[in-house]
């Protein structure tokens, strides 16, 4: 009886993979918002049905911080001092809104191997969420995920395009 | 008359046929019944005892001289329709299959199509020694097909060899349609074997992640297929990132990263049933899983607060142990053949370099100290080399001795990284990629000569290829 129950499973899981457009039923997630590229995940929820952006809002964060990423050098995830100054723009918004929840983002660019950069993109996720928290920045209110360098934003493979891949992007959560 | 004198032999064959059985699923009871050899799977069954002398390939070489090897299309005792096609037509394809394999090795030379001659059932025991002679080829495989009452097929594979006219090795294989490859992966394994002295391998899978779409938002897919890229199949539907997949070694689950639900974690999916589950609830991030030898450990890492280490943790759940403690990046273990060691890669000394250190954590060595960096050491299966990623510039994929010595790069690319060992020790599987908004990466093997080098055909690209164990 289990025996048929399990060819049953295989041969809907066969079909829908035929099909590649169906989601396998109890094998797969839920299809998640975005993956994660730093670009606008929340779309839709920035915007009142008027089009004015909404007060915090990750559309409301990016147009009011200096930027909502800041970049390392190689193989390096220390905060320089320009970062440092953007990190201040985004501690002193999320003071504005201390209900808000962001998740920061660790990127590296290609020239490290896949575990290796998973590693590095942790580091750098957790150094802007340290120098955030010493901000003011309550740590419950960020969440940090690495890309390694699953998503790099230039695609080039030279020293212009690595350069901004080595980041870590704040994004508010809507 | 011929047919019984041919029906004699090819009664031991079977008796003396590994068959593949237990992953078969149709009647298997009834084939180990008939099969009292013990496991004949490594050992051709009743070949003479002069194997020895008779032919070797130098496996060290590798490039001089590749074995000139006729493998004619295998005769059916009768033509019938079977799922995998009409028994001549599976014969042709089987014969193409082994050929591919032992090509594909880098240490034989198929006799080309054109010079092969039609083989009648009863020539299968009886080889036209003087006609294989005038192609050059030094070694013939000759075999036939058979359909059996209960559905599934019986193959046969004789190795012989063509000057000294005598044979080398016999198997005969028993496979459900569906698992008619096998037997010509095994049939390969077989001569392969006995002509190196190395293990087999062809009879094996490969797991790896297939990618499509632009570079900046890659859609990547847990997909598996044979070792020669047949019998493709995807895994997962490409709505969250997969990495690193890596079999276990009983080879019915996988353990791979995901980023299911925004939350990147390591999970095992079993591939009979298409399920998966989180191996470390509650956790930060984990990756970097890779099964032990016997199966009843995961390796990983985990990165929390900054700081990665490498634990282990029950394949079946429960709580991880840590095995690392520096403030650096610990990533990438991967057990020895005896489970009694890890290879590991950290960042301690300043840049990424290869450490050895006891299964609980204790005693851990720098091993690797030449210039550049080193990434994803994985240990062999026959436990006497590490294969490593080595950074500096491009990545190349290199081998050294588990106490760092020897060190050899095998390939050298723009990019190429995670190295996956063969079965038997003597091939490695990895990924290429190529530079610019338009690179991607494909899956490749090198041998340990660094000659042989080839891409595995996909559908689509490919990264993180892990080869599995032999199949049983």
């Amino acid at each position: 009886m289990t025996k048929i129950k399990t060819t049953l499973v295989v041969a809907t899981m066969a079909i829908a993979m035929a099909g590649c457009a169906k989601k396998r039923p109890e094998v797969l997630p839920p299809a998640p918002v975005s993956q994660g590229t730093g670009v606008d995940p929340n779309a839709g929820a920035n915007t009142n049905p008027d089009g004015a952006i909404v007060p915090g809002s990750d559309a409301d964060f990016k147009r009011s911080v200096t930027s909502n990423t800041i970049h390392f050098g190689l193989d390096q995830y220390d905060i320089d001092p320009e970062s440092r100054a953007i990190l201040d723009s985004q501690a002193q918004w999320l003071a504005r809104y201390p209900n808000v929840r962001i998740t920061i983002e660790g990127h590296c660019d290609e020239r490290g191997t896949r575990e290796y950069n998973l590693a590095l993109g942790d580091r750098r996720a957790n150094a802007a969420k340290n120098y955030l928290a010493a901000r003011g920045v309550s740590p419950e209110r960020m969440n940090v995920i690495s890309y390694g360098k699953e998503r790099p934003i230039a695609l080039g493979s030279d020293e212009a395009s690595y350069a901004q891949n080595r980041r870590a992007v704040t994004i508010v959560l809507s | 008359m011929p047919r019984s004198l041919l029906t004699l032999p090819l009664t031991l064959a079977l008796a003396a046929s590994a068959v593949g059985a237990q992953d078969v699923p149709a009647p298997a009871p009834q084939d180990q019944a008939a099969a009292p050899a013990p496991a004949a799977g490594q050992q051709p069954g009743a070949a003479p005892a002069n194997g020895q002398e008779g032919l070797v390939v130098d496996v060290e070489g590798g490039i001089s001289a590749p074995m000139p090897i006729a493998i004619p299309a295998m005769p059916t005792s009768a033509v019938v329709q079977t799922p995998a096609g009409t028994t001549d037509v599976v014969g042709q394809k089987l014969s193409e299959i082994i050929a591919n394999d032992l090509r594909n090795s880098g240490l034989f030379t198929p006799v080309p199509p054109a010079q092969l001659r039609t083989v009648s059932f009863p020539e299968v025991t009886a080889p036209a020694f003087d006609y294989w002679n005038g192609t050059g080829a030094q070694a013939l495989v000759q075999g036939y097909v058979r359909a059996n009452g209960d559905g599934t097929l019986t193959v046969g594979c004789y190795l012989y060899d063509v000057l000294a006219r005598s044979e080398l090795a016999r198997q005969g294989f028993v496979v459900s349609p569906s698992d008619w490859r096998r037997a010509a992966h095994k049939c390969a394994d077989t001569i392969y074997t006995k002509l190196t002295g190395e293990g087999p391998y062809f009879d094996s899978r490969i797991t790896y992640v297939s990618e499509t779409g632009p570079k900046a938002h890659r859609i990547k897919r847990l997909a598996i297929m044979d070792q020669d890229g047949a019998n493709h199949r995807f895994l997962t539907n490409g709505q969250s990132i997969v990495l690193t997949p890596r079999f276990a070694p009983n080879q019915q689950s996988i353990v791979y990263m995901s980023y299911i639900d925004k939350r990147p974690a390591i999970y095992v999916y079993d591939i009979g049933t298409g399920r998966q589950r989180l191996v470390v609830q509650n956790a930060a991030t984990t990756f970097a899983p890779r099964f032990s030898p016997d199966g009843r450990w995961i390796l990983f890492s985990m990165a929390q607060a900054g700081n990665t280490d490498i634990y282990r943790v029950s394949s079946q759940g429960g709580s991880p142990q840590r095995l690392t403690n520096s403030p650096g990046i610990d990533t990438g273990g991967s057990y020895s053949p005896d489970g009694s060691k890890i290879v590991f890669e950290s960042d301690r000394s300043g840049g990424q370099q290869i450490y050895v250190m006891n299964a609980d954590g204790s005693n851990q060595q720098r091993i690797s100290f030449g210039g550049g960096r080193y990434a994803t050491p994985v240990w062999s299966p026959r436990g006497d080399l590490i294969a490593f990623t080595k950074l500096g510039g491009a990545f190349r994929i290199g081998i050294m001795s588990p106490s760092g010595g020897g060190e050899k790069l095998l390939t050298n690319s723009w990019q190429d990284e995670g190295p996956s060992w063969s079965p038997n020790g003597r091939v490695i599987t990895f990924q290429r990629s190529t530079q610019g908004a338009s690179g991607k990466a494909d899956v490749w093997m090198v041998d340990l000569t660094g000659v042989n080098e080839r891409r595995i055909p996909t559908p689509l690209d490919g990264s993180d290829p892990a080869w599995g164990p032999l199949r049983q």
